[in-house]
């Protein structure tokens, strides 16, 4: 652990160096396991959140009430603390910058990590892919990576962020203030004659409805992957 | 908390498949053995509650993948899955 931050109330960012790091995609997670001093093993899948190019590794961890793991990490661990990682794995939920397609970007909560380290790789990659971010959170105060994002969007005309506040609006808020549904994926989706990529992360619920609305739209299914964050590991 | 919102992805299940086969498994495509879909295993809905994970079929929901692990042990039971096509890289 070289360094940890808080991002939200919620969310902290843990900062890694990973010895005998071979690199990862954007999108990939990885596996921290923790053991206790008893031998009891707990294992969760964390969404790296850094870009292929950074130096260091960044994942982000939300608190869960009764998070046996999140609270750990998020409390407990300190600078030089070693963590057990397998990883980087995940084929599935990737996207690499040569894949050319308009790209719809769908984010609930700290459902945020593995698109942001897409973001970041493009940015990084100097690509000019259109991209579309719909993010999803209570509050401005709980929009993660909301400074990084806006101002990555004011200096690239390729990269939209639309933010819905599903709870609290800043003063002023002319955006959308409710959970995302297909009247708002119709007014923010790239027509379905784009042929864009979604990725869709979040909570299970978000995600599948987020998903359904897709398909509802006319994107096809192999054109939405989807990544679901549950409490528990493997 | 209800089934609905402890499905997961296939996707989840990618560092333990990783410990199973030397080849990444994600993009594998599965045919399923009770309504023949086919879809990329990353995509597919997955459960990971103890004590072991399980893949189910979107469209028939049988049991398409169950792996249970414990001891040093992995048993894997595919008798839902009809084949997996399996990319090299």
């Amino acid at each position: 652990v070289t360094s940890t931050r808080p991002l939200t109330p919620r969310v902290r960012s843990i900062m890694l160096s990973v010895s005998g790091w071979e690199g990862h995609l954007a999108g990939q997670h990885v596996d921290v396991r923790l053991t206790a001093e008893d031998g009891y093993q707990a294992s969760r899948s964390y969404s790296i959140a850094s870009a292929p190019e950074a130096a260091h590794l960044e994942l982000i961890v939300e608190r869960l009430e009764d998070g046996e793991v999140s609270s750990y990490l998020c409390d407990e661990l300190r600078v030089g603390d070693r963590l057990e990682l397998r990883g980087p794995v995940g084929g599935y939920f990737v996207w690499k910058a040569s894949l050319g397609s308009p790209l719809l970007l769908v984010a609930g909560g700290s459902g945020i990590a593995p698109l942001m380290a897409m973001i970041r790789h493009r940015h990084a990659a100097s690509n000019q892919v259109p991209v579309r971010l719909l993010y999803s959170s209570r509050s401005p105060e709980d929009a993660i990576y909301r400074d990084e994002l806006d101002s990555m969007s004011s200096a690239d005309a390729a990269f939209e962020v639309i933010h819905t506040f599903t709870r609290s609006q800043p003063p002023g808020w002319t955006g959308y203030r409710r959970r995302v549904d297909v009247d708002m994926l119709r007014e923010v989706a790239w027509p379905k004659s784009q042929e864009a990529l979604a990725y869709i992360c979040g909570p299970t619920l978000f995600v599948e409805s987020v998903a359904d609305g897709l398909v509802t739209l006319g994107y096809p299914s192999e054109r939405v992957r989807t990544e679901r964050f549950g409490p528990t590991g493997v | 908390m209800d089934s609905a919102s402890m499905k997961l992805d296939g996707n989840a299940l990618a560092g333990l498949l990783r410990e199973i086969f030397s080849l990444e498994m994600t993009m594998a495509r599965v045919t399923c053995g009770g309504c023949s879909k086919t879809g990329y295993l990353g995509g597919l809905p997955a459960y990971v509650q103890a004590p072991g994970a399980v893949i189910r079929c979107p469209a028939c929901d049988i049991a398409m993948m169950r792996i249970v692990h414990d001891n040093g042990h992995y048993w894997l039971d595919c008798r839902g899955t009809r084949s997996f096509q399996i990319s090299k890289a």
